[in-house]
């Protein structure tokens, strides 16, 4: 007759034995919720409008996981009524598709920035950066006057190529013309065809307020300013937006 | 020089046995040592990260010195410093002991895992202050200082590992079924969830692998069993050795424990989700963690069950045993919240906690009063033990100690409670008019007392960790050294029964 507690004391007088047991009882349920996750078409619904993140966009991303931006803030709007009204459509999983790493954030200690794009200008939020409290009175976010400093992107053909390996689709006439488009978006009164070409939707703009110098603050000015604007859900239909085959 | 004193504190039968295994102890001493230390820097961090939220003045101006580069100092100091080198000195004090057998590699393996375990967050540390960072929470170590860790862990696994083997006993001990989950599980998440590729070889920078809703999921199927194996079965294991050596008592029951470690260790796994709740992740993946966090809850309280049943017969100890009373709280706190967490798991509560203070609440519940009380419990019998003294040098420090941080986490978790349920609300509050009541600074502003609230209980708990560590300094420098006596072995002979 199966008698477990005898059984178990197989298992307890073997360590290899429990130590092969252990891995498998703890690996069934990661293999069984993560491994269908990247049957793409089930997962990411099927909306046009996400492109790779220019290099500014990539470099002001780059500032603000550096600096711990998600702590504070989620990158993600749940579909309830509230959250329609306070921060727009609920988030897509396409919308980060190109996010290494994803940045949807688990605590609101500041407002949702999903959709933060576009909602105030390029002057409040460098206003905000430098000083959140001259801004809003209540705020209890640290100063990032900090970032008014030349923006070291020497390696942004580097970062792009890693992405590439990751899986975003930079061409290599992205990657051989990023510096001069890293330059281009942040120059307002810079001829920019071949960068509105290569990244659709993008917007160039003295984000710091300084054309002269390209900045910290204008890369994550860049970064924050395209959040949320890429998908048009004036053209959504619901069958694009389920995630079922 | 270890072996010699170990032999002197033996019972004339047991010499024979136990002369031959001279148990490593100085880089145990080393891990007490330096897990009461971190507790100090760890708790330190976050009375102050949280007065910056009471008090945004106090991330002074300095990109050093933000909100955002201090808070992964506090919580790795916390859980990765304080917690994980408890759990590696306890795990190698409980595997010899349990096993009677010296410690597989010896003295320099003890060492290595020490100077290794250290280096490793020591680097992580320096990184998060210089913006250095993976930009995932509790993974936020970039690949460098992860592929260190790596090595250090499978050294770990091997010392650990072949300690065992070893063995005197025929059986191993539960509590090192615990330890042993807690160092696989930890090495297959750790591996899992930092697949990242590196800017260049000379960069500090790197890419995850995964993007977008593939990376949430690994990243909480990561975090959750941060808390699952780090937090809950390593400390576990600590329960498991400590409660009944300072009970004097047999584990309550040794069937309880084979179906509370199965079960506890295969439902742990599927939680996850329930980080990710009304987000982009398909509904399926997050009905399974609602579902599997709700099933948790029972080898959970079997596990408690079976830790606070062990006192029955002996309950009359935590008058006594101000220790004990902390390994037993201990317990207590854990049932807390391992049965707060199924709660808001449900997708119904969780869209009224999540993103809110309330789940910081309950993870400090679970981090204060579980992790950092079964830990001074642990400390407390481990100083006595490894310096060869008679007690700890102050019994009513002990129970200072226990009040101020008991009182800590009272105001800590019920001003979370509040703020969270109330922030969470008032997100949600429409006026008459059908409009949205407030707006997101209003919800900021309301937060301030809480925040002050929470901060002082936090300088209670760090109050209490102080005087811990002025005890433990007096025990060694200056309490009655131990009189030789025989080696207890209760502990093992029920794994044997």
């Amino acid at each position: 007759m199966f008698n477990w507690l005898r059984d178990h004391g197989v298992i307890e007088r073997n360590l290899i034995l429990m130590g092969v047991l252990t891995l498998i009882t703890v690996s069934i349920g990661g293999l069984v919720q993560i491994v269908p996750l990247f049957a793409v078409e089930t997962t990411i619904e099927r909306v046009s409008g996400v492109r790779p993140y220019t290099p500014l966009e990539q470099a002001g991303r780059d500032i603000y996981v550096r600096e711990g931006c998600y702590l504070c803030h989620s990158q993600m709007i749940r579909p309830f009524r509230d959250e329609l009204e306070r921060y727009g459509h609920y988030s897509l999983a396409a919308e980060s598709m190109y996010d290494h790493p994803f940045q949807w954030g688990s605590k609101r200690t500041g407002p949702d920035l999903a959709r933060v794009g576009g909602r105030y200008s390029d002057d409040w939020h460098a206003a905000h950066l430098r000083s959140p409290r001259a801004v809003v009175p209540a705020s209890v976010m640290p100063p990032y006057a900090f970032l008014d400093r030349p923006l070291d992107a020497r390696d942004i053909q580097d970062r792009m190529r890693a992405l590439r390996v990751t899986g975003v689709p930079y061409t290599d006439d992205m990657i051989a013309n990023a510096a001069a488009d890293l330059r281009a978006q942040a120059s307002p009164d810079v001829d920019a065809s071949g960068f509105q070409g290569r990244y659709a939707r993008a917007r160039q703009g003295a984000f710091d307020g300084d054309p002269g110098v390209v900045t910290e603050m204008d890369a994550l000015v860049a970064y924050l300013q395209m959040l949320g604007t890429l998908v048009d859900f004036r053209d959504v239909t619901p069958a694009q937006l389920r995630q079922q085959p | 020089m270890a072996a010699a004193t170990a032999t002197a504190a033996l019972a004339p039968g047991q010499a024979l046995g136990v002369r031959e295994v001279g148990y490593v102890e100085a880089p145990i001493r080393a891990f007490a040592v330096i897990t009461a230390f971190w507790g100090v820097v760890g708790f330190l961090a976050g009375v102050v990260i949280a007065s910056q939220l009471a008090f945004p003045l106090l991330n002074l101006d300095l990109e050093w010195t933000t909100f955002g580069r201090l808070r992964p100092l506090h919580t790795s100091a916390v859980i990765f410093a304080f917690g994980g080198n408890a759990l590696l000195g306890t795990s190698l004090y409980v595997v010899q002991r349990t096993c009677r057998a010296r410690l597989f590699g010896g003295e320099e393996a003890g060492w290595f895992l020490f100077w290794g375990y250290n280096f490793f967050i020591v680097m992580a540390a320096l990184g998060y202050v210089l913006g250095i960072t993976q930009g995932k929470e509790y993974a936020e170590p970039e690949w460098y200082v992860d592929l260190w860790l790596t090595f250090v862990w499978v050294a770990y696994l091997i010392i650990f590992g072949g300690t065992i083997i070893k063995r005197e006993e025929p059986h191993i001990y539960v509590a090192n079924w615990f330890y042993l989950a807690f160092i696989i599980t930890i090495a297959m998440l750790h591996i899992g969830n930092n697949i990242s590729i590196p800017v260049s070889l000379g960069s500090s920078q790197s890419y995850s692998a995964p993007a977008g809703v593939q990376g949430a999921m690994i990243q909480w199927w990561y975090g959750h069993n941060a808390v699952g194996f780090f937090l809950t079965a390593g400390f576990l294991a600590m329960m498991y050795y400590f409660i009944p050596k300072q009970a004097n008592r047999p584990v309550y029951s040794y069937r309880l424990s084979i179906v509370h470690f199965w079960t506890l260790i295969f439902l742990y796994i599927w939680a996850g989700p329930h980080h990710l709740h009304y987000t982009a992740l398909p509904d399926w993946a997050q009905v399974l963690g609602m579902v599997f966090s709700v099933m948790l809850w029972m080898p959970s309280w079997g596990g408690m069950i079976n830790g606070l049943m062990t006192l029955s017969g002996a309950w009359d100890k935590l008058r006594t045993n101000a220790a004990l009373r902390f390994s037993v709280t201990a317990v207590g706190f854990y049932g807390m919240s391992t049965f707060e967490g199924p709660v808001m798991s449900i997708r119904a509560v969780n869209g009224l906690s999540h993103y809110t203070d309330w789940t910081i609440g309950h993870v400090h519940s679970g981090a204060m009063g579980w992790v950092g009380f079964i830990t001074f419990g642990a400390l407390y019998y481990l100083f006595p033990a490894l310096w060869k003294k008679k007690g700890v040098w102050s019994e009513k420090l002990i129970a200072w100690h226990f009040w101020l941080a008991t009182l800590g986490i009272v105001f800590y978790i019920t001003a979370m409670w509040v703020s969270g349920i109330m922030q969470g609300l008032m997100w949600r509050a429409y006026d008459e008019l059908g409009f949205l009541q407030y707006s997101f600074v209003e919800t900021v502003e309301a937060m301030h007392p809480y925040y002050v609230i929470r901060m002082l209980g936090g300088v209670l708990y760090l109050s209490g960790m102080l005087i811990m560590a002025f005890n433990l300094w007096k025990t060694v420098t200056s309490s009655e050294a131990a009189e030789p006596e025989p080696v207890p072995s209760s502990a093992i002979a029920v794994a044997a029964e």
